[in-house]
């Protein structure tokens, strides 16, 4: 069962072969561009983050100041996240299936935390959510800053993941459900939801490893002060303007292999949801 | 008992899907309903399941009216023609859906789903999911989870419509041994009159939203009521205004007062069947279906002049 799977799975395999050149050239470029862009850029902060030791790495990422960051960081992480999954999905459902008056501009207002530099998104939130607010919403300098925050830059993501799926899903299969005496909440969560499910992982994966890096939305908002508002990036970024480049480098590993974890774990997940699919 | 549906009208915007149907269906019957696309047949099997609401009339299964009933409580199997299989489930978990909705007990469950993918010659496959299938094998499974909450009446929305020629074949004359086993009221939705024929014992022919006749295989082929079921059901061609079946057309090579002189055009050799199109006299093609045998004791060749005949011809007022 599981061998019938993987030989009908590896597509990529045979086929055209090179377009460009031969096989192995084509591989070796890509593997190239990869490591110019990516991967030594990546080895060099790993390497600048060792440049004083094990101890010295150990107690940069220790320092009171940077745990406090990292903490920070990883909490509202985690916390938008979850409220990400769940709006986003939400959100895309009412794209998908409903339908009302302005739906085309929301349906693009969606995508305006990405063509905005987060910059001025942090500008926005800090005019409408900070002193002299014309909402009377003052959050500016304070931990919940840095969720609303990192909520807009990341919105997209878990829309755009989930809109096209439910786009694509079968409506047959939620009939079927229903002749079969489903009501409408086992309908969405026996049938509907494990559908979107690998959709929703991959949304939060991204939008877990832009909430851990993102700096721009967040710099303004949350003023900054140690051990209250200052997330990891802003705190790498401050030890820079300090001198200190390997604390910031050590701090930066954290994050990157947290990325990278969340990154491959998700993929893992949803490798595992989607093995059945067509 | 059975299905009776009334007067149901439905629309869609402009469109008129159905147009004051009504329709008796016997308890354990196979009905099929045939006709072209957008005659508003699948329409019908939908608003049985409760799966379209209709804009007015009512729909009556087994004496209860159901009309404004959801699908959920409705008791009907659907099965449709994309299979709509719950893809992330095994074929166990698809057909056992119905019966855990029903909270039945784990033994009771395991062993109807057992019993019924026996049925549906699926007994090896109850760990695999619904990729792994053929399509044939999917749709079985479609047709045991259909069953599993035995429902009161069968709903098949063009079911073999997306299988192989050979693969439709196989399941229709199993599909029909099935019925003969557990006579379960069915409706099956089809625009291939071959099918409706070869599986049903009751034939509803629509088109543009109504209903033309209603009457077994044999009825609807030799009786048709109007001039659409004439030409829907079967081959048909035209000889002096009225509608023949081709195969109900006699060449001979002697006139004899009610013959038609014609020259034959073209000769297609189709193994046993052997297609003649012929022009009459006063420039009107027509068309007949003689055996091969017929057509070498006539020594039929394109140019020769012979003259045809029929006693089974019909006119629509």
């Amino acid at each position: 069962m599981s061998t019938a799977r993987s030989s009908s799975r590896s597509p990529g395999r045979s086929g055209l072969g090179g377009i460009f050149g031969g096989e192995a050239l084509q591989r070796g470029t890509v593997l190239m561009y990869l490591s110019l862009i990516v991967l030594i850029p990546l080895a060099a902060v790993v390497w600048t983050s060792g440049e004083e030791g094990w101890s010295g790495f150990w107690a940069a990422i220790t320092a009171p100041e940077g745990m406090a960051a990292l903490r920070l960081t990883f909490g509202a992480a985690f916390v938008v996240t979850a409220i990400n999954a769940v709006a986003g999905t939400l959100i895309a459902w009412v794209l998908v299936r409903d339908s009302f008056w302005g739906q085309g501009i929301f349906n693009s207002v969606i995508d305006l935390p990405f063509a905005l530099p987060t910059i001025v998104a942090g500008l926005t939130l800090l005019a409408l959510y900070g002193p002299g607010s014309p909402v009377g919403i003052d959050i500016a300098y304070a931990p919940v800053a840095v969720v609303v925050a990192l909520l807009f830059v990341s919105l997209p993501f878990v829309v755009r993941a989930v809109q096209p799926v439910l786009e694509e899903l079968d409506t047959e299969m939620e009939e079927a459900a229903a002749s079969l005496g489903a009501s409408r909440f086992t309908i969405f969560r026996r049938i509907i939801l494990p559908t979107l499910m690998p959709a929703i992982l991959g949304g939060s994966g991204l939008t877990f490893a832009r909430s851990l890096g993102e700096f721009g939305a967040v710099v303004l908002v949350t003023g900054n002060i140690a051990f209250e508002t200052q997330v990891a990036s802003v705190y790498i970024f401050g030890q820079i303007e300090g001198g200190d480049i390997p604390a910031a480098s050590a701090v930066s590993v954290v994050l990157l292999a947290f990325s990278l974890l969340a990154l491959i774990g998700l993929n893992v997940v949803q490798g595992r949801w989607t093995r059945h699919e067509e | 008992m059975g299905i009776t549906v009334s007067n149901i009208s439905k629309r869609f915007g402009d469109f008129v899907a159905l147009d004051d149907v009504s329709l008796d269906i016997q308890n354990g019957s196979l009905t099929a309903l045939l006709g072209p696309s957008g005659s508003g047949k699948s329409t019908l099997l939908r608003v049985i399941a409760g799966l379209e609401n209709p804009d007015s009339g009512e729909v009556v299964i087994s004496g209860q009216n159901k009309t404004g009933t959801p699908p959920q409580q409705r008791g009907v199997g659907f099965v449709f023609q994309h299979y709509a299989a719950f893809k992330h489930m095994t074929v166990e978990d698809n057909v056992a859906f119905g019966l855990r909705i029903r909270k039945r007990s784990k033994d009771q469950t395991r062993e109807k789903v057992h019993e019924l993918l026996e049925l549906v010659h699926l007994e090896g496959f109850a760990h695999r999911y619904p990729s792994q299938l053929s399509g044939g094998q999917r749709q079985r499974m479609a047709l045991a989870r259909a069953l599993a909450i035995e429902p009161e009446v069968l709903l098949l929305d063009e079911p073999f419509g997306a299988l192989d020629a050979s693969v439709r074949k196989d399941l229709r004359a199993w599909l029909r041994r099935l019925h003969e086993d557990m006579p379960v009221t069915t409706v099956l939705v089809t625009h291939d009159q071959e099918e409706a024929m070869e599986v049903a014992s009751e034939i509803v022919v629509m088109n543009d939203g109504a209903i033309e006749q209603i009457g077994d295989p044999t009825e609807v082929y030799e009786n048709p009521a109007t001039e659409f079921v004439m030409s829907f059901i079967g081959p048909i061609t035209r000889l002096q205004g009225a509608y023949v079946r081709p195969h109900d057309l006699r060449i001979q090579l002697e006139p004899n007062g009610k013959t038609s002189e014609a020259r034959v055009e073209e000769l297609l050799h189709l193994g046993f069947e052997v297609r003649v199109h012929l022009r009459l006299s006063n420039d009107e093609d027509i068309w007949a279906q003689i055996t091969r045998d017929t057509a070498s004791q006539l020594d039929l060749k394109n140019g020769k002049t012979v003259y045809i005949v029929t006693d089974r011809s019909r006119s629509f007022g």
